[in-house]
């Protein structure tokens, strides 16, 4: 399978820009309730680049160790869905889900397991909503919290060998009257964006259908 | 005879979120938690519990697994199964087990028409 195979037209860029959109604005709503403030998100950027090269589009933003939570999903298409932050704000992150009522040592002590539940409500919340909107089923791994640059967060999906070409969706996310700032991630391997073009095209036969 | 809530879930920032919103609603609720599916087994086996609620997404056995054997023993036992797992199947699976749906995070708002019934059923039931 080549890039030429899976290019996608203008219009199911756009529609997919849009199921993505859809799937991120619940996140966020989500992460709103969660923190009580609102949440900013930027466009979703989609690009079909090299593993190597996904790795680098985050990376390359930031100057220090990033943590992120990491949801694999499966069925109709696969692959794997992030939620990253900046290693200094992840501590921030657990502090306004936990409404700041922790001393700094519970704070600490809880680290590691609410940024899994955030990233798990966070992902979910996303992927759901797109399977949805797709009408296929996805199954979800359980969160896994993951520290290091990069390259550790974007470690070979084992379907894609690392020069092969991936779908990259990101979305930049900040939040308001927090220093909390962060990406959602999602990294498809070829076979399963030809899968999802497909159903990028039902979908939007039946939105078109709709109108008509 | 006050009320009992058994929490499942195996995030405890997650049992921390459900219990508050609980206490919102009920405050006189009387409230246990279980880590995991086995944990809330063994509480149902020693402790009499009114209603369940179960989160979703959990390593081991699943809350709908877990909802699925409970209601082979407790027919009538009000269960919600709670989830940012908003995808139609796992809605459907719920209520085929004549679960209740509540999506996470959970917040008291969310969790009022499954409360307010909950507290309707077993009023009458204890008529």
């Amino acid at each position: 399978m080549t890039a030429d195979d899976i290019l996608l037209s203008d219009l199911e860029r756009d529609a997919l820009t849009e199921i993505v959109n859809i799937g991120v604005s619940r996140a966020a709503s989500n992460l709103r309730k969660m923190v009580g403030e609102q949440v900013l998100l930027s466009v979703p950027a989609i690009e079909i680049v090299s593993q190597p090269r996904a790795a680098r589009l985050i990376s390359e933003r930031e100057e220090t160790e990033l943590v992120a939570v990491r949801q694999d999903f499966s069925g109709a298409f696969s692959g794997r869905a992030l939620l990253i932050f900046p290693e200094t704000k992840s501590l921030e992150l657990v502090r306004a889900v936990t409404h700041d009522e922790l001393s700094v040592e519970e704070v600490l002590e809880m680290e590691h397991e609410a940024l899994a539940e955030t990233g798990n409500v966070i992902l979910n919340s996303c992927l759901a909503t797109m399977a949805n909107m797709l009408k296929r089923s996805l199954t979800m791994t359980i969160p896994e919290v993951i520290r290091g640059s990069g390259e550790t967060l974007f470690e070979v999906i084992e379907a894609a060998p690392d020069a092969s070409l991936v779908l990259f969706l990101y979305i930049d996310f900040t939040v308001r009257h927090r220093d909390i700032r962060g990406y959602i991630a999602m990294l498809m391997s070829l076979p399963s964006l030809a899968v999802l073009k497909e159903l990028v095209g039902e979908f939007i036969e039946k939105v078109v259908g709709e109108d008509g | 005879m006050p009320v009992t809530v058994l929490i499942v879930d195996d995030s405890k920032l997650a049992r921390i979120v459900a219990t508050k919103a609980l206490a919102e609603l009920q405050p006189d609720w009387q409230r246990v938690e279980a880590g995991s599916a086995a944990q809330a087994l063994e509480i149902m086996d020693s402790t009499p519990v009114d209603v369940a609620l179960i989160d979703f997404n959990m390593t081991e056995k699943d809350g709908l697994e877990l909802a699925a054997e409970l209601r082979e023993q407790h027919a009538t036992l009000p269960i919600a199964i709670i989830t940012a797992n908003i995808q139609d199947e796992v809605v459907a699976r719920a209520r085929a087990l004549d679960a209740a749906f509540v999506s996470k995070p959970v917040t008291a708002e969310g969790l009022q028409g499954f409360v307010s019934g909950t507290a309707l059923r077993l009023r009458s039931r204890k008529v």
